[in-house]
C-alpha cells in the first residue's frame, strides 16, 4: 500500500452514495430499497476516515466494535480481514449493518460529523457483512473444548441470538428455544422484508448452527415447558430469558376493536412472518386498505416500517400520525427520508382521539386532534398537549397503532421467584444480567424496554460472559 | 414436523386426528389449545386438545372443515405430517366442585367441551350435557359424551335424532323442572353461546363460554385475539378462551371474526378448483413435501359438494 493518505486529502472526499431502488419501483413491491455499495465506492469511502486517536465510534458503539480499524482494512482493501476484525465485537454485520440507529451511535460522534458527514460506517458495515457471505468466506470463529455445561436460551432476537454464538465459542451446549415456528425475534416477524432480507437473517441462523448452536421453534416457555422444568429436569445449568418487549400497548380509545384497526405486531407478523403481502400463494390473509387510506399512529421504526409496509399493500395513501414533531421522532433518519420518497404523509402534532366504523363493524376513519408540546417530560422530549377544539375526521380504510411494547408475562407469570418490576419488565442486574433466580439471567428489550437491537446484542453477549463465570465458578 | 398417527371422520367434514406431540400431550389440561400450520406456506390456526395421551405421545384434535386451511388439513390421513404444533394454549378451564354442570356443544362445540366435560365429572360434579346439531350426521361425540355424564340430551334442528329444537330449549326445560343449576359451559356458533348467556343471566347461574376469535401467534403477541368481556379489552389466547358469558360483548366477536370474509373465499375457492400449491411444496426446503402423499382420500368431502355418508358410528376410542 502506498503512502496513507493525508488528512486534508481524505477531507476532500464526498460521502459516498448508497445505491437506492427507486421510490416508484420499491413501493410496488417488498425488495429491499439499499442496494448496498461497490468495492470502488466502499475503499473510497473507508478513505474518508482520518484515524484520529481518539475514537469516539468504538466509543459509541454499543459494543464496542473497532471501527477504526475495519474502516483502516477497507481501505486497503482486505475485506474479509476487516470482517473478521468486526466479528470479534459483531457477530450479525449484516444484520446491524441495516438496522442500527448510526446516527445516535458511531455516526453521531464521529469528527468528520462536525463540519461535515460522518463516515458512513453503517453501509460500509453491511458492504463488508455482505462481501464475506458473498464470497462464501465467512470466518466462523473457534470453538473452545466441550465445557459439559448445557444453557438454554428463551427467545431467539438479537439478544438469544448472540448469546448463543458467544456460549457456543466457548465450549457449552446451546439450545434456542423459540416460540414460532422462525427463529430471529424482531427480526424475522417484526422489521421488513425491504430493510432487512429474510434470508440474510437465516444464514446468520445458519451460521450459528455451523458452529453448534441448538434451535427449537414451537416452544413457549411458561406452557409448553417452565424455567424450573428446564433447570430441574432436562439438565441445563443455567438459563438466558431474551423474551423481548412483544405485549402490543392500545390507545384505550373508543373504536379501537374495529376490523381493520391493528396493532403494529399483528399487523407486521401477518406481513412479514406470515407472508401475507403474497396472499393468496400463502394462506394468512391482511385486511385489504388497497385504494383506501391507512394510518400509522406512532412514531419509531416500527411506525414507519408499518406505513411503508401499507404503502406497498397498495394503500392509496399513507399517513404517518405523531402526536409530537418530527424533531422528536425515535425512528432512524434513513427510514424517515425513506418513507418520505415513497409518498408517506407525515402528519405530526396530531393524536387520534377515536376510531369510527360502520354498522358491520369495519374501520372508515378516525377522529383527530391536533397537539402542542408543552414542558418536557421523563423522556426529556417536550410533552404533547391537546388543543381543544382542533378535533377533524380522516377518512380510513385501515390504522395500525404503533405505539410501543411492554413485556410479554408468559414466562414471569410461570416462573414465581422470578422478580419484574414496574411495566413487568425482568429484574436483572445491568452488569452480570443475573436475576433474582439463581442460574437464570436475563437481557435484550424484556429487561430495558423496547430499545435496539445492537443493545439488545450488547445484552446478549455482557449475559453470556456472566454465565461463562457462573458455570465455571458456581458465582 | 408431527406425524399423524391416525386420522378418521367422525362425520362430513368433521376429522379426528391423533398426532405426535410428546411435550404438548405431557402438560395439557383440559380447556386449552394447539396452534397449528399446516404446512411451510400455512396460516397459523387455534384448534383445542380434544384428548392426549396419558402416556404423553400424542394430542387428539378434532377438525371441522370450513375453509381452506381446515379443508386441506382434513385431507391428511395417517402416515402424513403437519409442519408445526405448538402448545399447550390459553388457559385451562376452571375445574372445581360446583354441582351440578351442565354442558352444551353445538355442532363441533362438542369437540372442544368434551375435555373439559370429563374434567368436570372427574372433579365430581353431576354433568349433564346437551349435544345440539343441525341434523342426525352431524352430531360428534355421542359416545364419548354418554359415558362421561350423568344425563345427555339430544337436539337437532330437524329432528332427526333425540328432540327437534335448539339447545336452549333444552336448557330452559331444565331449568323451569326446577332443578337447581350450578354451572353452564355452552360451546359452539357464537349465536349459540349467545342465546345461552340469555337464558342463563336472568336466573344468575354461573356461566362459561370458550370463545374462538381468529389468532396469529397465540401467546399474547399480536392483540389480534382481542374481545371485549365486562367492557375490557382482553386477550382470548391467553387471558382465556374460557370467559364469564354473560360478560361477552358477542356482536364484537361475530363482527371480527367476519373480517377476512373475502379473502377467506378466495384461498378457498382456489383450493377447490386446485388451483395454487395447497400445501407449499413449492416452497424452498418444504418440510411437507415428502409427509404428503397425493392419494385421493375417500373420506374426504371436497368443500361445496354433496359429503359422504358420516363414519360417526366409529368414533375414536
Ligand atoms: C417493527 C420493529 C422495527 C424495529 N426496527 C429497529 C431498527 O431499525 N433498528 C434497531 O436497532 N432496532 C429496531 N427495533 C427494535 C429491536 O428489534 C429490538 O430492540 C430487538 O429485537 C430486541 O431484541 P430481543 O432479543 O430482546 O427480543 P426480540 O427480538 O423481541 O425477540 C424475542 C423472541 O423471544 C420469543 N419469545 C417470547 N416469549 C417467549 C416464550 N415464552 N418462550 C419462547 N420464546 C419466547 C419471541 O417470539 C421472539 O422471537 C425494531 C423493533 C420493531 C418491533
Ligand atoms: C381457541 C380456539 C379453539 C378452536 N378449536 C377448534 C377445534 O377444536 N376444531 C375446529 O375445527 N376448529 C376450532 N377452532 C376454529 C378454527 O381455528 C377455525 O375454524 C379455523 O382457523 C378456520 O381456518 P380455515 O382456513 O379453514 O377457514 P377460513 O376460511 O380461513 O375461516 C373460516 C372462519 O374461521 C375463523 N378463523 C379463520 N382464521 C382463523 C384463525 N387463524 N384463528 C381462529 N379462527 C380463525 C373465522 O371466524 C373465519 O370466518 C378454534 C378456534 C379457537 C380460537
Ligand atoms: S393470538 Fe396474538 S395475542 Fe392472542
Amino acid at each position: 500500500m502506498s503512502d496513507p493518505l493525508p488528512a486534508k486529502e481524505r477531507m476532500k472526499i464526498p460521502r459516498q452514495p448508497m445505491p437506492e431502488r427507486s421510490p416508484a419501483e420499491r413501493t410496488r413491491n417488498f425488495l429491499e430499497v439499499n442496494l448496498g455499495m461497490e468495492s470502488a465506492a466502499a475503499r473510497r469511502e473507508a478513505q474518508r476516515c482520518l484515524q484520529c486517536k481518539s475514537q469516539h465510534c468504538c466509543g459509541g458503539c454499543p459494543v464496542g466494535v473497532k471501527v477504526r480499524e475495519f474502516l483502516e482494512r477497507i481501505e486497503r482493501g482486505d475485506f474479509l480481514g476487516a470482517a473478521a476484525k468486526m466479528r470479534e465485537d459483531n457477530v450479525l454485520p449484516a444484520i446491524t449493518g441495516r438496522v442500527c440507529p448510526q446516527e445516535d451511535q458511531c455516526e453521531g460522534v464521529c469528527i468528520l460529523g462536525k463540519r461535515g458527514e460522518p463516515v458512513a460506517i453503517g453501509w460500509l458495515e453491511r458492504f463488508i457483512a455482505d462481501y464475506e457471505r458473498q464470497a462464501g468466506q465467512v470466518g466462523l470463529p473457534p470453538r473452545a473444548p466441550h465445557t459439559g455445561k448445557k444453557v438454554a436460551i428463551v427467545g431467539s432476537g438479537p439478544a438469544g441470538l448472540s448469546a448463543a454464538g458467544d456460549l457456543v465459542q466457548l465450549g457449552h451446549d446451546v439450545v434456542v428455544l423459540e416460540a414460532l415456528h422462525e427463529i430471529g425475534g424482531v427480526l424475522v416477524y417484526g422489521i421488513p422484508e425491504f430493510r432487512l432480507p429474510k434470508s440474510i437473517v437465516r444464514e446468520e441462523i445458519d451460521n450459528l448452527r455451523r458452529m453448534g448452536v441448538q434451535f427449537r421453534t414451537n416452544v413457549v416457555v411458561g406452557r409448553t415447558i417452565t424455567i424450573d422444568e428446564l433447570l430441574d429436569e432436562e439438565g441445563f445449568h443455567a438459563v438466558f430469558i431474551a423474551t423481548g418487549a412483544g405485549l402490543p400497548t392500545f390507545l384505550h380509545i373508543p373504536g379501537e376493536n374495529l376490523c381493520g384497526v391493528y396493532s403494529a405486531n399483528e399487523f407486521l407478523t401477518r406481513v412479514n412472518l406470515m407472508k401475507s403481502y403474497r396472499f393468496p400463494d400463502y394462506d394468512q390473509p391482511v385486511y385489504d386498505c388497497r385504494g383506501r387510506q391507512a394510518a400509522v399512529i406512532g412514531g419509531g421504526n416500527t411506525a414507519l416500517d408499518a406505513v411503508r409496509t401499507a404503502v406497498r399493500l397498495g394503500a392509496q395513501k399513507a399517513f404517518l400520525v405523531y402526536r409530537r414533531s418530527e424533531s422528536e421522532m425515535p425512528a432512524r433518519a434513513e427510514e424517515i427520508k425513506h418513507a418520505r420518497q415513497e409518498g408517506v404523509e407525515f402528519m405530526m402534532l396530531t393524536a387520534p382521539v377515536e376510531f369510527l366504523g360502520d354498522e358491520r363493524g369495519r374501520l372508515t376513519g378516525a377522529r383527530l386532534q391536533r397537539t402542542e408540546l408543552g414542558a418536557p417530560d421523563a423522556s426529556g422530549r417536550r410533552r404533547p398537549v391537546p388543543v381543544p377544539g382542533s378535533e377533524f375526521d380522516l377518512p380510513l380504510g385501515m390504522a395500525v397503532i404503533a405505539v410501543g411494547n411492554r413485556g410479554n408475562p408468559l414466562v414471569q407469570s410461570a416462573t414465581p421467584d422470578l422478580r419484574t418490576h414496574r411495566g413487568g419488565y425482568i429484574e436483572a442486574d445491568p452488569e452480570t444480567l443475573r436475576t433474582s433466580k439463581r442460574g437464570v439471567f436475563a437481557g435484550g428489550d424484556i429487561v430495558t424496554g423496547g430499545a435496539t437491537v445492537i443493545q439488545a446484542m450488547g445484552a446478549g453477549r455482557r449475559a453470556a460472559r456472566s454465565i461463562d463465570r457462573f458455570l465455571r465458578t458456581g458465582e | 414436523m408431527h406425524r399423524i398417527i391416525e386420522a378418521r371422520f367422525l362425520a362430513p367434514d368433521v376429522k379426528w386426528f391423533r398426532i405426535e406431540a410428546p411435550s404438548i400431550a405431557r402438560k395439557r389440561k383440559a380447556g386449552q389449545f394447539v396452534i397449528v400450520r399446516v404446512h411451510e406456506r400455512g396460516e397459523r390456526i387455534p384448534l383445542t386438545i380434544a384428548d392426549a395421551d396419558p402416556a404423553g405421545q400424542w394430542v387428539a384434535l378434532i377438525v371441522q372443515g370450513v375453509g381452506k386451511t381446515t379443508h386441506l388439513l382434513n385431507t391428511l390421513q395417517a402416515g402424513d405430517a403437519v409442519c408445526d404444533i405448538v402448545g399447550p394454549l390459553g388457559r385451562p378451564s376452571e375445574i372445581d366442585l360446583y354441582g351440578t354442570a351442565v354442558v352444551i356443544g353445538g355442532g363441533l362445540g362438542a369437540a372442544i367441551a368434551y375435555p373439559t366435560a370429563r374434567a368436570l365429572k372427574d372433579a365430581g360434579n353431576r354433568v349433564i350435557a346437551i349435544l345440539g346439531a343441525r341434523s342426525k350426521s352431524l352430531i360428534i361425540l355421542e359416545r364419548e359424551m354418554r359415558a362421561i355424564s350423568d344425563e345427555l340430551m339430544l337436539i337437532t334442528d330437524d329432528g332427526t335424532s333425540g328432540v327437534r329444537g335448539f339447545v336452549t330449549d333444552a336448557l330452559r326445560q331444565l331449568i323451569e323442572s326446577g332443578r337447581p343449576l350450578d354451572y353452564v359451559l355452552a360451546i359452539g356458533p357464537i349465536p349459540m353461546m349467545r342465546a345461552v348467556a340469555d337464558t342463563t343471566r336472568p336466573r344468575g347461574i354461573r356461566t362459561v363460554v370458550s370463545l374462538n376469535p381468529i389468532m396469529v401467534d397465540g401467546t399474547g403477541m399480536c392483540g389480534g385475539c382481542r374481545v371485549v368481556v365486562g367492557g375490557r379489552s382482553q386477550f382470548a389466547c391467553v387471558d382465556g378462551p374460557e370467559f364469564d358469558a354473560h360478560q361477552v360483548d358477542f356482536g364484537l366477536l361475530a363482527a371480527r371474526n367476519a373480517m377476512y370474509r373475502e379473502a377467506e373465499k378466495t384461498a378457498l375457492d382456489r383450493f377447490v378448483s386446485g388451483e395454487g400449491d395447497p400445501h407449499g411444496i413449492g416452497e424452498p426446503g418444504c418440510r411437507l413435501a415428502d409427509a404428503v402423499s397425493s392419494r385421493p382420500d375417500p373420506g374426504a368431502a371436497p368443500p361445496g359438494r354433496p359429503a359422504p355418508a358420516p363414519a360417526a358410528s366409529d368414533p375414536p376410542p
